[in-house]
């Protein structure tokens, strides 16, 4: 199968020459010495570990017995996408996420692509995350997703060619953006002679524009709408960037708890009283919101919300019942939707997939397990998963028979040879498959800060880039050649 | 600001606080514990440690007799018990991870690495080395807290919070302190003729002093040997001693004073009367009604007084 490095022409890296994207940095990178990148690999993370960048696990206790806090692996070397990709996959990622937004307001009111068979209604209409709470709720300017992260690798197209595929949409709660930040404020803070040899695009206005977003999305005609970011808590694996995003906008990072509602109005409880919410940036997924409409168990979310929602009085962001457009099971569906809302063909291409619940492509699978990726619909975080060139014989005829019993539950997507990125590892330099997660913000307009969040799987020949999973990060650099 | 933020401000710095007093207490009883004395002196003096924070019965439950290495271990160490160092900084991080947001990235990492380095002393042996030296650390941490704070924090609601948290533990640390190290002398309050009296006398007070960094400021304001009934002026009326009650009611005043809307408010109210107590009170009125009588009452007031905050401000009830 072929291979594609983003920095070198071919692999094996020895005596390759280096794309020419990547020149400065792998002339820079050959003159440092293996002590020096080794200094500043523990410089990293000691840094990290002293600005709390840590995401939770549940019931672990690390060795320091510093309790269930765990570090990103960071990898010191970037990864380089050259400006006109970069402009290209932007305007495709525009393209994709206004398509998007389009289907969430359809679906929620007049159902046309559903009418005009596009789609398969039942596919949409007895989707789990399809809610029907939503049906008719007019949310302001028209946007459900307004965060969204793409995720996007790179892999020998038919011709051969390197080819930016999307793998996959998450418009729910999409996390990770502080890493991408963060990764950055690294990078410039250990080698700053980098930054002045390359023209590396700045990200670090993202929660400018994040903040300008969520205030976009405000029903209230208030000319100053407040906003808050509402976390689970402490103990959430992904906290630490739920209490940074609040920091860096200026606003509060509330809980359930310091939520109420009092005739079909949000306030927070304050040291002076009660206190008007307009817009809630919420990381708590939509089971969890309003124990009066969804899971009447949790105490994550805030009595009434829904009501006050409902009523216009607030904004979600993410709105409830996205999840019906990332699923994936309706994936497959995206460049039709591009189509036929936008009457425009897809600038950024889906990955080759296979739903089988459709039984000619249920025979295919099922003849062909050893070469596919096999993907449960709404599985997340890499789990639930089949990849067929590293499976046992014993995990496929588990497949196999899980696939026979309920195939509407699996899609199936050929192997893609993702591509891979030098990084440090403990033998040395080495190349390890990653992949990419721009963050699309929908307000007044569709924006995003050039790049996203480089994730790397770090165990060899891994196509799992999860940091549930061994993944880790890199930094990514947009670059003016 | 949000309630529940107050609330792990608040809490933030009060832990800090008492683990700053915790090591105070047991470093001046530590150094106390090297002059030559009589072991049911130094017993007496661990037990006083274990009597401040009202630890007795559940040190005695777990640890049986009372000796240094075991109370040291209790109250520096042991995670089951709240009122050790390790559980003090431990709840003081968790309260600044909860509003980290609302933190300066200064007063953050202070906080963070004071909970990291912490492990790491614990878990080398460096305690067990030299644990004068580890309680140096943790006041100096405590220190470089508060100085962080006040040296990077915009001056408003949260800063405002944090400091009531500071000012109302120390009032009542240092009042327990007064209490336990006043009740320990059984005798006479005015002292013996005796000179190998006078001698244990001068130990027993200095140590007091030094354990609030009042040594040399009694020297200062005095130029006179210690007597115990100036320990407690000291200790107690004087407004320009840092750690004497007085000082600290004027600072939770100050503080409460910020945050309060209603300039009638019941908890300010209730504030201000105990500093007025303060205020215009006389050492000698004190002495001649019973210096454990007003220590008790003051540490009730106090207490009530915590208990009004989180009720007006901290944890609003519902609706």
């Amino acid at each position: 199968m072929q291979k594609f490095d983003e920095m070198y022409e071919t692999l094996p890296m020895e005596g390759s020459p280096v794309r020419e994207h990547y020149r400065t940095y792998a002339k820079w990178l050959s003159r440092q010495s293996a002590e020096s990148m080794q200094a500043r690999r523990e410089e990293a993370e000691v840094i990290f570990r002293r600005v709390g960048i840590t995401f939770a696990v549940y019931g672990a206790k690390d060795e320091d017995g510093a309790g269930a806090e765990r570090l990103i692996p960071f990898d010191l070397i970037p990864r380089v996408i050259p400006a006109h990709e970069w402009r290209r996959m932007e305007q495709g990622l525009v393209q994709r996420v206004t398509a998007l937004n389009r289907f969430l307001h359809d679906v929620y009111h007049d159902q046309e692509i559903l009418k005009a068979g596009v789609i398969p209604a039942e596919q949409v209409l007895k989707n789990a995350q399809f809610r029907p709470e939503m049906m008719g709720v007019d949310v302001p300017n028209q946007l459900y997703s307004h965060i969204s992260g793409i995720d996007i690798v790179r892999a020998p197209n038919a011709r051969g060619e390197g080819e930016y595929y999307v793998l996959e949409d998450n418009l729910r709660v999409p996390s990770g953006v502080s890493y991408m930040l963060e990764d950055r404020k690294m990078m410039m803070r250990l080698f700053p002679e980098l930054f002045s040899m390359h023209r590396v695009a700045p990200v670090a206005h993202y929660p400018d524009l994040l903040l300008e977003t969520l205030r976009a999305s405000s029903p209230a005609t208030t000319a100053e709408p407040t906003v808050v970011v509402l976390t689970p808590g402490m103990h959430n694996s992904a906290y630490f960037e739920h209490a940074f995003l609040a920091q860096q906008m200026g606003v509060e990072l509330v809980e359930g708890q310091d939520l109420f509602v009092k005739d079909d109005f949000v306030y927070m409880r304050t040291t002076r009283g009660p206190k008007r919410v307009d817009v809630i940036y919420r990381r708590v997924d939509d089971d969890f919101l309003d124990p009066q409409v969804f899971r009447p168990t949790s105490t994550l979310g805030c009595a009434g919300l829904m009501r006050a929602y409902r009523a216009g009085h607030v904004a979600i962001c993410n709105a409830v019942g996205t999840g019906v457009a990332d699923d994936k099971s309706i994936y497959p569906y995206v460049p039709k939707m591009i189509e036929f809302y936008l009457g425009e063909k897809p600038i950024l291409s889906n990955v080759p997939t296979w739903m089988c619940r459709e039984p000619d492509d249920l025979k295919y699978v099922l003849a062909n397990l050893k070469e596919l990726v096999v993907k449960e619909v709404h599985g997340a975080g890499g789990y639930g998963m089949l990849v067929g060139p590293a499976a046992t014989a014993a995990e496929i005829e588990a497949f196999r028979q899980a696939l026979l019993a309920d195939p509407a539950r699996y899609i199936a997507q050929p192997t893609l040879s993702l591509s891979s990125c030098p990084t440090f590892v403990d033998s040395g330099i080495a190349p390890r498959h990653i992949d990419l997660r721009p963050f699309v913000l929908s307000g007044k307009d569709v924006q995003m800060v050039p790049g996203g969040l480089t994730r790397v799987a770090l165990k060899e020949g891994s196509l799992v880039v999860n940091s549930s999973q061994g993944g880790g990060t890199k930094d990514t650099w947009i670059l003016e050649v | 600001m949000l309630s529940r933020t107050a609330d792990h401000l608040y809490w933030m710095n009060r832990y800090t606080e008492r683990a700053e007093n915790t090591a105070r207490m047991l470093n001046v009883n530590y150094e106390t514990s090297l002059l030559p004395q009589s072991a049911d002196v130094a017993q007496l003096g661990w037990q006083g440690v274990l009597s401040i924070s009202e630890l007795l019965p559940s040190y005695q439950a777990l640890y049986g007799d009372i000796t240094a290495q075991g109370v040291l271990e209790f109250m520096v160490k042991d995670e089951d018990n709240p009122s050790s160092i390790v559980s003090c900084l431990k709840a003081a991080r968790e309260n600044a991870r909860a509003v980290r947001g609302t933190l300066t990235t200064e007063v953050w990492e202070t906080q963070n690495q004071t909970w990291l380095e912490l492990g790491r002393m614990l878990k080398s042996g460096a305690f067990e080395r030299d644990p004068g030296q580890f309680f140096e650390w943790v006041k100096f941490r405590s220190h470089l807290s508060r100085g962080v704070t006040v040296g990077t924090m915009l001056m408003d609601e949260a800063l405002h919070f944090m400091r009531l948290g500071t000012f109302l533990e120390r009032a009542d640390n240092t009042a327990r302190l007064v209490d336990v190290k006043f009740h320990a002398v059984e005798r006479d309050f005015y002292g013996t003729v005796n000179g190998k009296d006078q001698e244990y006398d001068f130990y027993h007070w200095s140590a007091i002093l030094r354990s609030v960094s009042a040594f040399e400021i009694y020297r200062k304001v005095y130029r006179d040997v210690i007597r115990p009934e100036r320990v407690a002026e000291l200790l107690i009326l004087r407004p320009d001693m840092p750690r004497s009650l007085h000082a600290s009611l004027n600072e939770v005043v100050a503080n409460l004073q910020l945050v309060s809307d209603d300039a009638c408010s019941d908890t300010l109210r209730h504030a201000g009367r105990l500093r007025a107590d303060l205020q215009f009170g006389r050492i000698d009125e004190i002495l001649a009604t019973g210096l454990h009588a007003f220590l008790t009452q003051f540490l009730d007031r106090v207490n009530t007084l915590g208990s009004r905050i989180g009720r007006e401000f901290l944890l609003p009830a519902v609706n």
